[in-house]
């Protein structure tokens, strides 16, 4: 129960970090997004980010900075597997799954659906 | 004419001062709630995945999936394009918003076609993230392998 508060709260958070940027700066929701990503990423690379995730769960890895620090852990395992290799397989392999399923169901999306379709 | 350019410059000032602290708070309340919820929901589901015996790692790959099959699926309905109107960075920030920002592309430009319509154009906005994803990885990749 305090798991699902903890992810509430730190999840919305961190959404309204995203909203307030959208809100008072010129940046684009894509151009948020990415920064996200970005930042996520450096945190993760920083081992800051599994910290949030250990005291937030879902709340911090459900947004998109989770998305970063998933290519983060995913990369450092592979440097310590494979070496100098693991470089440039770790982020693609750790964002795989994720990716191919928006990827698969977003194509399937654009089949059933079209624009203007009423509901 | 001058006059009324000045009137009209002052208004703008008004509007400016006026409106954005108020939609500020409002649609960081909106996005507090909705980007919350989706992450609860996140959590319900680990929660579930994880009493049936996967180990941590599957256990989010599996979860991310279903958000993000649930996302793509909402987004055929026209339904996560009205939650997305209510809500804002509430349903952009959460890993739902990356389905949806591949899924609604990929079905407004299906008009030119299944390559460069749906094939392209669903990375109008997952591209630049996969793109600086992986830049961003492989830097911090060289810093580990060369610090670690």
């Amino acid at each position: 129960m305090e798991g699902l508060f903890l992810a509430f709260l730190v999840g919305g958070l961190i959404c309204v970090i995203g909203q307030v940027l959208i809100d008072l700066t010129k940046l684009t929701p894509a151009r948020i997004v990415v920064l996200f990503v970005v930042v996520g990423c450096i945190l993760g690379g920083l081992g800051l980010y599994e910290r949030l995730v250990e005291f937030a769960g879902a709340g911090a890895t459900v947004p998109i900075l989770g998305f970063g620090n998933l290519l983060a852990r995913g990369v450092k395992q592979a440097v310590d597997e494979r070496g100098l290799i693991g470089v440039i397989t770790g982020g693609f392999t750790a964002m795989a799954g994720g990716v191919t399923v928006a990827v698969v169901f977003g194509f399937l999306a654009a089949l059933v659906s079209s624009p203007g379709m009423k509901e | 004419m001058n006059a009324t350019e000045q009137k009209k410059q002052k208004y703008a000032e008004m509007v400016k001062h006026a409106s954005p602290r108020s939609t500020v708070l409002i649609n960081s309340l909106k996005a507090f709630f909705v980007g919350g919820a989706i992450c609860a929901a996140g959590q319900l589901i680990y929660n579930y995945i994880e009493s049936l015996g996967f180990a941590r790692e599957e256990t989010g790959i599996i979860v991310a999936g279903i958000l993000v099959a649930s996302a793509a699926l909402l987004t055929a309905l026209r339904v996560y394009d009205k939650i997305a109107k209510f809500s804002g960075a509430g349903t952009i920030i959460p890993i739902t918003g990356f389905a949806n920002a591949i899924a609604a592309p990929a079905i407004e430009h299906k008009k030119e076609g299944l390559v460069l319509g749906v094939g392209a154009k669903m990375f109008l906005i997952a591209g630049p993230v996969i793109v600086y994803g992986t830049v961003t990885s492989v830097i911090v990749g060289l810093v580990y392998y060369f610090m670690r």
